[in-house]
């Protein structure tokens, strides 16, 4: 149905494509397979008219198109589902779905058509809604539905679970059977391997721009398919056994008012996390996890014996007080929470350990001390960087966020906690990052990881709890829980209406 | 009777600031925002009433100030959109400029006087007592500000364009990956909101005093600038706004006339104070007050 041929596209210096060919037959769900910088995204805008290839030939339905634009590439059929969805928060959903259509239809009766499809498909949508009041789901089915109200024959889509719980990704793998199944053909890109083993019928795998291989991925393993990824073997995470012993952060009935409009209150919060364990907390994005690592950190106080900290209560308590216990502190985001953007490394390292680090005297800044353990970070988690001393904004996702994660492992933290530690980074700097985290487990320290991706949480935690709207259920060894049942803690049920541990596989 | 004159004035004071503020709000709601104003309006007084010297028509003298504040409107635009520079910025250097070529260009016509533009007189109607100069004896600027306001809230709620510019100043971005053209389509806001706040300020130097001098607008287009941000950037709450300013004014000097004691500066100030309050209260108890999520912030395409 359509095939790239000897895709080129330059940025500068940098080839993102490099004579990238790729074909997708009818009823096909195809996956596109890459680490983040593989070229995944430049080849989707390439397809969908976003961006025009410095060389090669797209050929659709057997002739040779050149899609100028993205309303070109909605008239030869092309649809796209984004990963960040390209949706208007001030606007209806009715309005959002409108802006994406060609004609000049009235709002009327595109609503009555959302209406009807999304009775039809099973994807729940009120047209008359407000963005900003839904959640990521929803969000979701509105790209979908946009997308599928210009009657596409082939469909991109971009990352689409990395936001959805396990049911509502069952739900989206049915729709996207059915699509198939009407003779649609669906170009799925992913990095999650399970996935595509289990939805897709035939994948292309990047790397740095090249295509690396052509797989039915039925027939291979998720090593295998992770191999072509990387390029070379990933290295299991390896646990060591330690004792858990203390508890050196405990949370008792923690509850906090949402700090803004739309933003989640946190009620009722107990925890504990003991000295040489690692404990998650599961859920989808948007129930409370922020919330909760302000709670943790002190950048929002609570009342004061919430929150214990080696048994000190710091609820009133501030961020660097915290960390003078011992404790240590990575928020989810890279650049602007973790990271100033526009300061260099060796600022940034100022910015968390000024109060611990010994790096200032009698108020001054000591610069060389600073800029040597940013150095130190650097060479001890393999951060690639581009001068001695770069901008923070100037490294790439996973480097940066090796630098933030080694900033505070570096301290020999007591207590980590760690809000998605390895979202959007490339496989290599994730099994990096996890790898440490289970050290640092090992020495003793206690370790908490808030994080959206179930493989992950599996991989490292020694014990599992699930926030969802601001709750957060009791902590279950990982041993003892399914994928099923956590999945059901984190759509929010009840936990007495959840089969209990014992029950599941 | 005193009511009608109160009441015509007031309309007259309003004018200015609703056709100003109504550009500005079209700007604003596509992500631009324009401090430029105020240049764009003095320009736009000057221009239109040398033309209407020149020439001795009205209309030629509104379309001057029309033009006059577009063409200020296409610098900032080629500032703001060709190389992204910043807005406020570019705007508050737009607005000192104007103000000083405004009085280059005018300099020889201070003290030239003309009479005011025409108010509309439809036989019947504008003898009719009370109602009839009000609502049918006013000049053209202030039938086309009316006509304007409903133009303006019919564009952005019911037609596609409009629908395609609140989603660019909601986010560009999403907007410019749907393929729309986002900077098309704040060019030509930019030049709606220059060519109302030219023809604001040739109403100033036509209609309202029928002179020129420097400078004479007076910081409206600041006012203008306010109303919209107070109004949350919706149409009838700038309308409401802008009458409700013009009333303050109004009625501040007529009670300074009467001899209250009250200190002058502090009258000169209660149509700020009145007009700030009354909008705060009104956008609290609706809420849904921020302004268009993109506001401010310069686009660029990726190629």
């Amino acid at each position: 149905m359509l095939e790239a041929r000897g895709i080129v596209k330059r940025f500068g210096d940098l080839a993102a494509n490099d004579g990238v060919d790729l074909a997708v037959g009818e009823g096909e769900i195809h996956a596109l397979l890459g680490e983040n910088g593989a070229g995944k995204s430049t080849l989707v805008k390439v397809l969908y008219g976003a961006l025009q290839p410095d060389e090669g030939e797209i050929f659709w339905q057997g002739a040779h198109v050149e899609i100028a634009s993205p309303a070109a590439a909605r008239a030869l059929g092309i649809g796209m589902v984004f990963q960040h969805f390209s949706l208007f928060e001030a606007l209806t959903v009715a309005e959002n779905v409108a802006l994406g259509l060609p004609t000049r239809e009235t709002l009327r009766s595109i609503a009555s058509r959302i209406e009807a499809l999304s009775a039809a498909f099973g994807l729940p949508l009120d047209p008359a809604r407000y963005v900003h009041d839904l959640s990521v789901g929803e969000r979701q089915r509105i790209e979908i539905v946009r997308c599928l109200l210009q009657d596409p024959k082939l469909i991109i889509m971009d990352e689409p679970t990395s936001v959805l719980t396990p049911q509502e990704a069952d739900l989206l793998f049915a729709t996207l059977g059915r699509l198939a199944g009407e003779g649609r053909a669906i170009l799925y890109i992913t990095h999650r391997l399970e996935e595509v083993r289990r939805l897709c019928d035939a994948a292309t795998v990047l790397r740095q721009g090249r295509v690396v291989a052509g797989v039915s991925p039925r027939r291979e393993t998720a090593a295998a398919l992770a191999r072509l990824m990387v390029g070379s073997d990933v290295q299991p995470i390896e646990h060591r056994a330690a004792r858990a012993g203390a508890p050196l952060l405990e949370l008792r009935r923690l509850s906090l008012p949402p700090d803004r409009v739309l933003g989640t209150a946190l009620v009722d919060i107990s925890l504990s996390v003991r000295a040489g364990e690692i404990v998650a907390i599961a859920g989808v994005a948007g129930n409370g996890q922020g919330e909760l690592f302000a709670a943790l950190s002190g950048e929002r106080p609570s009342r004061a014996d919430a929150v214990l900290i080696d048994g000190a209560p710091v609820g009133q308590r501030g961020i660097t007080q915290r960390r003078r216990l011992g404790a240590a502190f990575v928020p989810e985001e890279r650049l602007g929470h973790s990271a100033v953007p526009h300061l260099t490394l060796s600022e940034n390292v100022l910015l968390t350990r000024h109060g611990t680090g010994g790096l200032t005297r009698l108020g001054f800044l000591l610069r060389g001390r600073a800029a040597q353990l940013a150095a130190e970070v650097c060479a001890a988690f393999d951060v690639r960087k581009p001068g001695r001393d770069p901008e923070a904004a100037s490294l790439s996702g996973g480097n940066l966020q090796k630098f933030v994660v080694g900033r505070e492992l570096l301290a020999e933290p007591r207590l980590l906690v760690v809000n998605q530690p390895s979202w959007g980074v490339d496989v290599g700097a994730a099994v990096m990052i996890r790898q440490a985290l289970v050290d640092l487990a090992a020495q003793g320290a206690a370790v908490l990881v808030i994080s959206q991706d179930l493989d992950e949480i599996l991989e490292i935690a020694d014990r599992i709890a699930v926030i969802a709207h601001g709750r957060l259920s009791e902590a279950h060894p990982a041993s003892a829980l399914s994928l099923e049942r956590i999945g059901l803690l984190m759509g929010g049920a009840h936990p007495e209406s959840v089969p209990e541990p014992a029950d599941a596989d | 009777m005193l009511l009608e004159p109160l009441l015509l004035t007031i309309i007259t004071a309003a004018t200015p600031l609703l056709v100003a503020a109504l550009g500005e709000l079209v700007v604003e709601r596509s992500g631009v925002l324009n401090l430029g104003v105020e240049g764009m309006m003095v320009m736009g007084a000057s221009c239109g009433f040398v033309v209407a010297i020149l020439t001795g028509s009205s209309i030629l003298g509104a379309l001057a100030g029309i033009g006059a504040g577009m063409a200020l409107a296409a610098v900032f635009a080629l500032m703001t959109l060709g190389f992204a520079a910043n807005q406020v910025a570019s705007g508050l250097a737009l607005t000192i400029f104007g103000l000083g070529l405004s009085g280059l260009i005018g300099a020889d016509f201070v003290g030239a006087r003309r009479d005011p533009a025409p108010k509309l007189h439809l036989a019947g109607l504008s003898d009719l007592p009370f109602v009839g100069p009000i609502l049918f004896g006013e000049d053209g600027f202030v039938y086309a500000s009316v006509a304007l306001l409903l133009g303006v809230s019919w564009f952005l709620w019911r037609t596609r364009t409009g629908l395609m510019l609140r989603a660019i100043g909601d986010n560009p971005i999403s907007a410019h990956a749907l393929g729309h053209q986002v900077l098309r389509v704040r060019l030509l806001a930019i030049l709606f909101g220059g060519g109302c706040a030219g023809l604001a300020g040739a109403y100033l130097s036509l209609g309202y005093t029928p002179f020129w001098v420097r400078g004479m607008t007076a910081g409206r287009g600041w006012i203008a600038l306010a109303l919209v941000v107070f109004s949350s950037w919706i149409p009838w709450r700038l309308a409401l706004g802008a009458y409700l300013f013009g009333a303050v004014t109004i009625l501040q000097l007529y009670a300074q006339g009467y001899g209250l004691g009250v200190p002058s500066q502090l009258m000169s100030a209660l149509p700020y104070l009145a007009t700030i309050l009354v909008l705060v209260a009104i956008s609290r108890s609706h809420g849904r007050g921020a302004g268009p999520a993109s506001l401010g912030t310069p686009f660029v395409p990726d190629h």
